[in-house]
């Protein structure tokens, strides 16, 4: 009778808690960027059973609409308003400061829910592996990103603005055109975002004057899009260089434009830009200078200050049709030099693995057949259980947020179909502890949790910092800041 | 010309009489499965009164557009709205009146239809990509912008007659207007639409 009470009591104590009934489908999404959150979302929306927990390795929520969104597009982070809705629902919570791998391991977490949906994106660079890759100077796009974005970790970058007058972006896909855009953008005009209160007072005093964006391949081939491109041949006092000869369409380019509308009206951007002449040659203009067809071959040091860049050797390039319309860069044996005191590249980010989970080294990510991680990757018929990717980690570090939005819709329609199979929830298995479980395995490792409530704290604080000059918030750039915001 | 707009006032009341009887079905409809579900859970119950109160809110605009349309009569153009049909993924329909101004975003939302909006309207992401079914109400519409077609740009399942939610704003040329979620046009075709060769 006793045990019945108890029994009931639990019972009722688990409903007034979730919410739901006391047999709810327990899913854990690593990660709280817009892979994780519209996961969550679809999760929540097609399983009215289900109990999503989202953990995250930062104290803060929103992966890169925080920390990779430049500071100077705020309505590309309206999307954080409907992620909080999601955060906010009764059946789902954030936990953040949760390492995977550290805090927590992959079996751990697999142990504790039914389905683990992990959706940690991408957190690394790829690099050139060419000669002089760790001169001093020389950065990946993603730490200066994360620099000026105030992320916890990417404050000590500390770049020398003052050295030279002439950074070499590498890459012109839309993270370029971003750096490229902060680097040359009035001061006064990003004083009024939530830059990092540190980069912008290093910006204000970067003797920065001519930023080169350099790319493998041509015009026809850009990896920007038209948005960011617009924005950045209109900026105030900048000059625009584009060499016209660069311009020309061979059949096999026009093909390409043909088929890719975004290529397409990119190559029109430019041509325009490339015919209108530079609008006042003056002492204080800055400079943008765009370069097509040089591969980096190696970094040059500089002879004045041992161990660091002093310019980058290029091979010029030609293109050359491959399968399916597409043109690669090949080496021409003719070399030429750009001098430079500082490097950004922007080649792409690369995805961390984790003890446990199988792992792509060379495409970067996890095997996986429409979400489902699988441990052999020519089998896709056994998948491992309960276990699923999104968002970067699962498809590769490009596309736009909404581009996540259909990513979680494959990955959520592929942990349905599994449900409807019987796969994941075997009947007369016991109960996963979900949370529960999850929150006392964290207390036992002495893994301080910062709720969405403690975010909540982070925020307003920010907000009040940021009104106090001006802008609509000022980050807390550092592990300890955010945490004390909490304590 | 005053006839002449009378009259379509006078064509789309009764179009609208045709569509309302269909979308008070719907709505029977929406608000019994809100009521089954409100047995299963807390949150449900949510949802149903939203569903509900989304039903009665109908109800109301039927009301007022009635009034609505005796006032224009009058020489007044207050509040007029249009008829405005949603195709889901599904390929299921929703018939709506949208107020004269109101942009298909808010007008989607307002009615529970689902059409995501991440940037809540400020022309900053494509999610709000709807197509537009027939050419002719697709060239009543202004042109897009530069902005908005670098949106479009990025739209997933883009076609010729596609627009973004937010930027299609209701005027009376629209009455009738159907817009789909771009999954759903997988199995149709757009009415009057000829490829143009490339």
């Amino acid at each position: 009778m006793q045990k019945f009470a108890i029994f009931r009591a639990r019972r009722w104590l688990c409903r007034s808690f979730s919410g739901i009934s006391s047999n709810p489908l327990r899913v854990c999404v690593v990660g709280s960027g817009p892979a994780g959150f519209y996961t969550a979302e679809k999760m929540l929306k097609a399983h009215q059973q289900a109990q999503v927990d989202i953990v995250d390795r930062l104290p803060t929520p929103f992966g890169l609409v925080r920390s990779g969104v430049a500071p100077d597009h705020p309505e590309t982070k309206i999307v954080i308003n409907q992620f909080s809705r999601v955060a906010q629902q009764e059946r789902c919570s954030f936990f953040g400061n949760v390492t995977l791998g550290s805090s927590i391991s992959l079996s751990e977490l697999r142990e504790l829910y039914h389905v683990v949906v992990l959706a940690y994106g991408a957190e690394s660079d790829r690099s050139l592996g060419i000669p002089g890759e760790n001169l001093k100077g020389i950065h990946s796009a993603r730490e200066f990103v994360w620099w000026y974005n105030g992320h916890p970790d990417g404050q000590n970058l500390e770049p020398d603005l003052k050295i030279t007058d002439t950074a070499v972006i590498l890459g012109q896909g839309n993270v370029a055109l971003d750096v490229a855009r902060i680097l040359l953008r009035p001061t006064t005009e990003l004083a009024t975002t939530d830059i990092a209160s540190h980069a912008l007072a290093t910006l204000e005093e970067s003797c920065i004057r001519v930023v080169y964006l350099v790319g493998r391949r041509g015009p026809a081939q850009a990896a920007c899009t038209a948005k960011e491109l617009r924005e950045i041949l209109g900026i105030h006092n900048v000059d625009i260089f584009i060499q016209e000869s660069d311009l020309l369409l061979t059949p096999l380019d026009e093909e390409e434009l043909k088929s890719n509308r975004i290529q397409r009206r990119v190559h029109e951007l430019l041509s325009k830009a490339a015919r209108s002449k530079p609008k006042h040659i003056g002492l204080n203009q800055r400079e943008l200078r765009f370069v097509f067809f040089r591969k980096p071959n190696d970094f040059q040091e500089s002879k004045e200050r041992a161990g660091h860049v002093s310019g980058v050797h290029f091979e010029k390039t030609v293109l050359q049709g491959v399968s399916h319309g597409k043109q690669i860069a090949i080496g021409t044996g003719e070399f030429e030099d750009i001098k430079c005191g500082m490097v950004l590249k922007s080649i792409g980010y690369k995805s961390v693995p984790v003890d446990g989970l199988p792992f792509d080294h060379k495409k970067g990510i996890v095997p996986n057949d429409r979400g489902r991680v699988l441990s052999d990757p020519s089998d896709p018929t056994v998948p491992e259980k309960g276990l699923y990717v999104c968002g970067w980690l699962k498809r590769g570090p490009t596309g736009i947020i909404a581009t996540n939005l259909y990513c979680a819709e494959e990955t959520v329609s592929s942990i349905s179909e599994d449900l409807e199979k019987g796969g994941l929830i075997p009947s007369s298995a016991l109960e996963k502890p979900g949370r529960v479980g999850l929150l006392q395995l964290l207390h036992d490792k002495n893994v301080r949790i910062v709720s969405f409530s403690d975010w909540e704290k982070i925020d307003s604080e920010e907000r009040r910092l940021g009104s106090l000059r001006n802008k609509p918030r000022e980050k807390l750039a550092t592990w300890d800041k955010l945490y004390k915001a909490i304590s | 010309m005053l006839n002449s707009k009378l009259a379509r006032v006078g064509a789309s009341v009764a179009k609208h009489l045709c569509t309302r009887n269909c979308t008070s079905l719907c709505g029977v409809g929406y608000v019994r499965t809100g009521r089954y579900r409100y047995l299963q859970s807390p949150f449900q119950q949510h949802s149903f009164t939203k569903l509900h109160k989304g039903a009665m809110m109908e109800r109301h605009n039927f009301l007022s557009t009635m009034t609505t349309n005796n006032t224009t009569e009058e020489g007044s153009e207050e509040k007029e709205t249009i008829s405005v049909t949603f195709i889901d993924k599904d390929g299921e329909e929703t018939h709506i009146k949208v107020p004269v101004g109101m942009s298909m975003l808010e007008a989607a939302h307002e009615n529970d239809i689902e059409l995501e909006g991440a940037c809540e309207g400020s022309l900053a992401c494509s999610t709000c990509h709807v197509i537009v079914m027939d050419v002719e109400h697709y060239n009543k519409l202004e042109d897009p912008t530069d902005e908005e077609n670098d949106m479009l740009d990025l739209a997933f399942g883009l076609t010729e007659t596609s627009r973004l939610g937010c930027q299609v704003i209701a005027k009376p040329e629209l009455d009738g207007i159907r817009l789909a979620v771009p999954a759903a046009t997988r199995n149709f075709a757009v009415d009057g639409f000829v490829p143009k060769p490339h």
